[in-house]
């Protein structure tokens, strides 16, 4: 599970460029994941990698493209200070794991080997030998994590049709 | 403790007598907004969990507007699946190419935001209708899949930024003078979780336009909203287009506020945001001279009546420089039909700039304007990010439609105050 690192504001048009939202199949999307600014990430990412970023990560456009994209690329969840606030939403809607975590996205390196708990939240750098602990959801967020996404929460709840 | 306007409008709407910033509610939604891109996302999730039936037929809205009239073949697949959802479910609101407009332009003009209404829209740019007093926000696809079937979403409620305007606007400054001035003061991730609620006598000043512009780009600052509060120009605006009652709320006199910034609006000047973040903000005076190849003018922030008024007063009797492509995007039909009857179209056209059927396309760099590598534009739209507007290397300035049009006519980056 290596790691790709990336700075502040990694907006949602170079996560994936609005030029390729007119195919938003996970296998078109996956292919342009990230190609404007790591030309290089699309074809290297394996299953199980994990994204460590900056501030304010996915800031821009409501595209839920973008964590449809990361997730199609078998990322297995995003690091950071903060995510915009559009993108938290639709990662947690989606069931894309996010952690939110200042310390851990500071110190994590590019290539470092990382493992998370999802349970606990906490996030272990094995190259640094260092530990992590995210901010944990709020008990309704996680619900609809649990659920498997918001719409499989609302079916459970009966409230559509 | 008191309330906010925003946080007023959703204790209300969640049924609530009070919020407090950070708790999680449910709300009612008056209006569920999509587009070519985020619908049909939309309608895959909505099918695919096995939902039939949507919650009101009145209260959803699809607007074909981003990559339209189709340009090419893949988005024609996704027009297609949105038009015959819309069909299948009687959308009552559905514009397609002809109707269509811009949606955070055309969304107000059909009457279908109001002042205390609750309003997601599958496009990060929905905070626009809090220039109405209305708490509207962008969403994700799969929340518009659940607004549409169930009508209802979770939120958290915001805490907010005060944002104090005082003074007068002075000539060729105007809203997007005002908004990129507060991004460059408090960042990108300025208000992020957060409203911008505006207040202060220089609100009173603000034409509807202007405020349009300021709310469409609070999400630039990170924002979840950006209100206003509602006062005549804004009743004066809805009158003959709103014809549903609203509730006019207003901030409670102790609400608690994160902060406060203040704005002298007699003391902006010209604002630009230099690539490749909206945040990135110079005075037009700084940077005059640099080189440009395009001017677009249009898109849900500035192509509006008035936008195009500012334009055209510039550029009336002159040519657009000859290493300057310069395109025209009235935002709606109504307003295509505005200028034409007003004399600007012709001036666009006299003046050597190509003018467009409504549709957001260069502003996500879609069509009518995408840039080759190395190029550089001066836009009306809101974002300048990395390859946002074509080739990576592509460059794009934010500007107000004077700063625009005054860089039209000179080739350059150009101070409209010199124009």
């Amino acid at each position: 599970m290596k790691v790709y690192k990336y700075g502040a504001n990694v907006d949602t048009d170079v996560i994936i460029p609005a030029r390729h939202l007119n195919d938003p199949s996970p296998a078109a999307l996956a292919s342009h994941c990230m190609e404007d600014i790591d030309a290089s990430f699309a074809s290297t990412v394996e299953e199980g990698d994990i994204i460590v970023a900056g501030p304010n990560f996915g800031c821009g456009s409501s595209r839920e493209h973008a964590p449809l994209a990361i997730k199609s690329c078998g990322v297995k969840c995003v690091i950071a200070p903060s995510f915009a606030r559009i993108f938290y939403r639709n990662a947690i809607n989606i069931g894309m794991p996010i952690l939110e975590c200042p310390e851990a996205a500071e110190a994590i390196q590019a290539g470092d080997t990382v493992t998370v708990d999802f349970k606990t939240g906490v996030i272990t750098d094995e190259t640094l030998g260092r530990t992590f602990q995210a901010a944990p959801f709020p008990e309704f967020i996680e619900g609809i994590i649990q659920s498997g996404g918001l719409l499989n929460s609302l079916k459970a709840r009966g409230v559509a049709k | 403790m008191g309330m906010t306007m925003t946080q007023k409008i959703l204790a209300k709407a969640a049924g609530l007598d009070h919020v407090e910033p950070g708790q999680l509610i449910e709300a009612r939604l008056d209006l569920v907004l999509g587009n070519d891109i985020t619908t049909p996302v939309a309608i895959t999730e909505f099918e695919k969990a096995g939902f039939t039936q949507v919650f009101d037929k009145d209260r959803i809205a699809i607007v074909l507007d981003h990559y339209t009239p189709c340009k090419d073949i893949k988005s024609a697949q996704l027009c297609k699946q949105a038009r015959e959802f819309a069909h299948k479910h009687s959308i009552t609101n559905f514009f397609d190419v002809g109707h269509m407009g811009v949606e955070h332009a055309l969304i107000p003009e059909k009457g279908l935001a109001a002042p205390g209404e609750v309003i997601v829209g599958a496009d990060s740019h929905t905070c626009t209708y809090g220039a109405l007093g209305a708490f509207s926000t962008g969403v994700g696809s799969t929340d518009m899949a659940a607004g549409m079937a169930t009508g209802l979403l979770w939120f958290k409620v915001p805490s907010a930024i005060k944002v104090t305007l005082k003074g007068k606007l002075q000539p060729h400054v105007s809203g997007k003078d005002v908004i990129l001035h507060l991004i460059g003061s408090i960042g990108v991730d300025g208000a992020l979780y957060q409203s911008l609620e505006f207040t202060g006598e220089g609100v009173a000043s603000l034409s509807m336009d202007d405020r349009f512009t300021i709310s469409n780009m609070a999400i630039e600052a990170g924002g979840k909203n950006g209100i206003f509060p509602v006062d005549e120009k804004t009743m004066e605006y809805i009158n003959g287009r709103v014809s549903r009652p609203c509730e006019v709320f207003s901030a409670d006199l102790d609400a608690q506020y994160t902060r406060e910034v203040v704005i002298d609006l007699d003391k902006l000047e010209p604002t630009v945001a230099m690539p490749h973040l909206p945040e990135n903000t110079k005075l037009v005076s700084e940077v005059a001279g640099l080189p440009i190849d395009q001017v677009i003018i249009g898109s849900c922030t500035n192509g509006r009546i008035q936008d195009l008024r500012i334009a055209a007063a510039i550029m009336k009797g002159k040519k657009v420089a000859p290493n300057v492509r310069c395109v025209v995007l009235p935002a709606t039909q109504d307003i295509v039909l505005q200028a034409m009857a007003e004399g600007l179209i012709q001036t666009f056209i006299e003046a050597g700039a190509a003018v467009s059927t409504p549709t957001c396309g260069p502003c996500l760099g879609g069509h009518m304007g995408v840039m080759a590598e190395g190029e550089r534009t001066v836009s009306t739209t809101n974002r300048n990010f990395v390859g946002r507007m074509g080739h990576v290397t592509s460059e794009i300035i934010l500007a107000s439609p004077a700063v625009a049009a005054a860089s039209a006519i000179a080739g350059c980056v150009a101070d409209p105050r010199k124009s």
